[in-house]
């Protein structure tokens, strides 16, 4: 259309003058970052007590000594917290679809389904640690697991399907009443209705809400070495004893890091807009 | 029109409508609606904002419980609450105002659902059918695209296809125009058009007066959930009886709507 237009000096004058705009904006942007960061860095670092805080916090020695353990122990974290992550998801999905049933047969279900999640959403996590993970061994009964990483990784499943069982009922609820007519309009069962229609809308706009309660649990895995098993927060925190020195947990935090934030920008990529657009 | 049409089977309504009352809490929204609907006719139903039309279409395929009354679809009751919904509205097609596409789905993908998932049919069975049927209102080399990518005519016409592509026996449209813009309100009228012209039985809930006009061969005026008037399209809206029916469409008039 325009591209055949004639380029006028006004045209010229407004595009110089956003440039210049443009400019001074990125010019005002790197001056505060410089003010603001140096800032911050001069005052920690002209402080008083820096160089016993850098020796603490962030010996490159004792770093390089610790990592390759801390990394070690890393793995159980990422084992636990990938079988948790699918257990979470199934689970939390069964109680949240039992509890937006309307069926009246799964009436002492969704009862169930409203006392589990306001239960094990209020206790604490660490709590509920303890009491899977010294209670049921305690109870002497034959059949149940004994092995502590697996009863870690029960009580941090119970814990966190409470809280994505009400998220993913949020993304439940957002999905718009007309979906579930036209569904039924088109001659789908209720169930079908909200197997091929509800959830995969409501499951793509809950993507951050969801990462976040990932986020949360992949630090609360490391809850687990309550109960003795050696994970990379509980080696960083023995080696921490040994050396006097808080860089194995760096170490650890680092690690934890380096899961999280890529695991930030895939949800960014499937999560799509605020509409949970689909593309 | 009608004189070209297939015979019509038997005397039996396609869908009758008796005594229908319908509250939303204290508000009384039908007040005892009686119609009748003879297979490959339509009736269009006209009335103000609120009258009841949409409800009434919705309780027809079940989407709202009456309160009293009864509806038949081929002389038996639909509306007995020992009936199963999900049967009677898979002889029935409904075409919402607002589209209510599946935002997630292609514009294929909408229309084979309920064939397959609902009616059983093979993939490639539905598929065959769900092109061509998109291909006669129009939207052929568009199979592949979602909803959002979509004009709300194109949108409008693929829910029309998915409606229709269940085969019911009689299709529910509500107010399918209200929400496109006026330059795209020819297109999906087109496409009810096609279908009239087919022989399919249809209850059209519209504003677009000149629409009823043509197609439909009953005008129902409702007024306060009731059908105050009704009958020939030239009738109701060239020479109307009550006093609601003139008023109603004066207003039309001096908005620019007729």
């Amino acid at each position: 259309m325009a591209e055949s237009a004639v380029i006028t000096d006004r045209r010229l004058e407004r595009e110089a003058a956003k440039r210049r705009q443009h400019r001074r904006g990125q010019a005002i942007a790197a001056v505060s970052t410089v003010v603001v960061i140096g800032g911050l860095a001069t005052w920690i670092l002209t402080s008083p007590g820096w160089p016993e805080v850098r020796e603490t916090f962030f010996s490159w020695s004792i770093f390089k000594d610790a990592f390759p353990e801390v990394l070690e122990g890393f793995w159980l974290d990422v084992k636990v917290f990938l079988v948790c992550e699918v257990a979470i998801l199934i689970v939390g999905l069964i109680v949240a679809l039992v509890r937006t049933s309307r069926s009246p047969a799964f009436f002492p279900l969704r009862l169930l389904g409203v006392v589990y999640v306001d239960l094990f959403r209020g206790f604490p996590t660490i709590m509920l640690v303890y009491l899977v993970g010294f209670g049921v061994p305690a109870l002497k009964l034959s059949g149940l697991p004994t092995d502590p990483v697996v009863l870690g990784g029960i009580a941090l499943t119970l814990s966190y399907s409470a809280y994505v069982a009400e998220v993913y009922r949020a993304g439940i609820g957002s999905v718009h009443r007309g979906q579930r007519d036209a569904a039924l309009a088109v001659g789908l069962t209720d169930n079908q209705a909200m197997r091929h229609v509800i959830l995969p809308q409501a499951v793509r706009r809950v993507a951050p809400p969801l990462l976040n309660d990932f986020v949360a649990l992949q630090k609360d895995v490391a809850l687990i070495s309550i109960l003795g098993p050696q994970e990379a927060f509980r080696i960083a925190q023995i080696i921490q004893y040994e050396t006097f020195n808080f860089t194995p947990l760096i170490a650890a935090a680092l690690l934890y890091l380096a899961v999280t934030i890529p695991l930030a920008r895939v949800v960014d990529r499937i999560g799509g807009g605020p509409e949970g657009a689909v593309r | 029109m009608s004189a070209a049409a297939p015979p019509v089977a038997s005397s039996t309504p396609v869908l009758e409508i008796r005594g229908v009352t319908k509250a939303f809490g204290e508000r009384q929204v039908l007040r005892g609606i009686d119609l009748a609907v003879t297979e490959h006719r339509a009736v269009a139903l006209i009335g103000a904002s609120g009258s009841g039309k949409s409800t009434l279409l919705r309780c027809i395929d079940l989407l709202e419980e009456i309160d009293d009354g009864d509806v038949f679809l081929d002389g038996e009751v639909i509306t007995d609450p020992t009936v199963k919904p999900v049967a009677v509205r898979r002889k029935l097609g409904v075409v919402f105002q607002a589209y209510n596409l599946f935002p997630h789905m292609t514009a294929l993908q909408n229309v084979v659902l309920g064939e397959m998932r609902a009616h059983g049919a093979p993939r490639a069975e539905a598929e065959e059918r769900g092109r061509s049927l998109l291909a006669r209102f129009g939207l052929e080399g568009r199979e592949g695209d979602r909803p959002d990518n979509l004009s709300g005519g194109q949108q409008q016409r693929v829910a029309i296809a998915r409606a229709f592509a269940g085969k019911p026996r009689a299709l529910l449209l509500d107010e399918v125009t209200s929400a496109l813009d006026p330059e795209l309100v020819g297109e999906v009228l087109a496409a009810v058009r096609d279908l009239k012209a087919e022989g399919m039985t249809m209850v059209i809930a519209t504003h677009e007066m000149s629409f009823a006009r043509e197609v439909a061969d009953e005008v129902a005026f409702l007024h306060d959930g009731q059908i105050i008037e009704s009958g020939p399209p030239q009738k109701v809206l060239e020479a109307p009886e009550r006093e609601e029916t003139k008023r109603f469409l004066r207003r039309l008039l001096e908005a620019g709507r007729i």
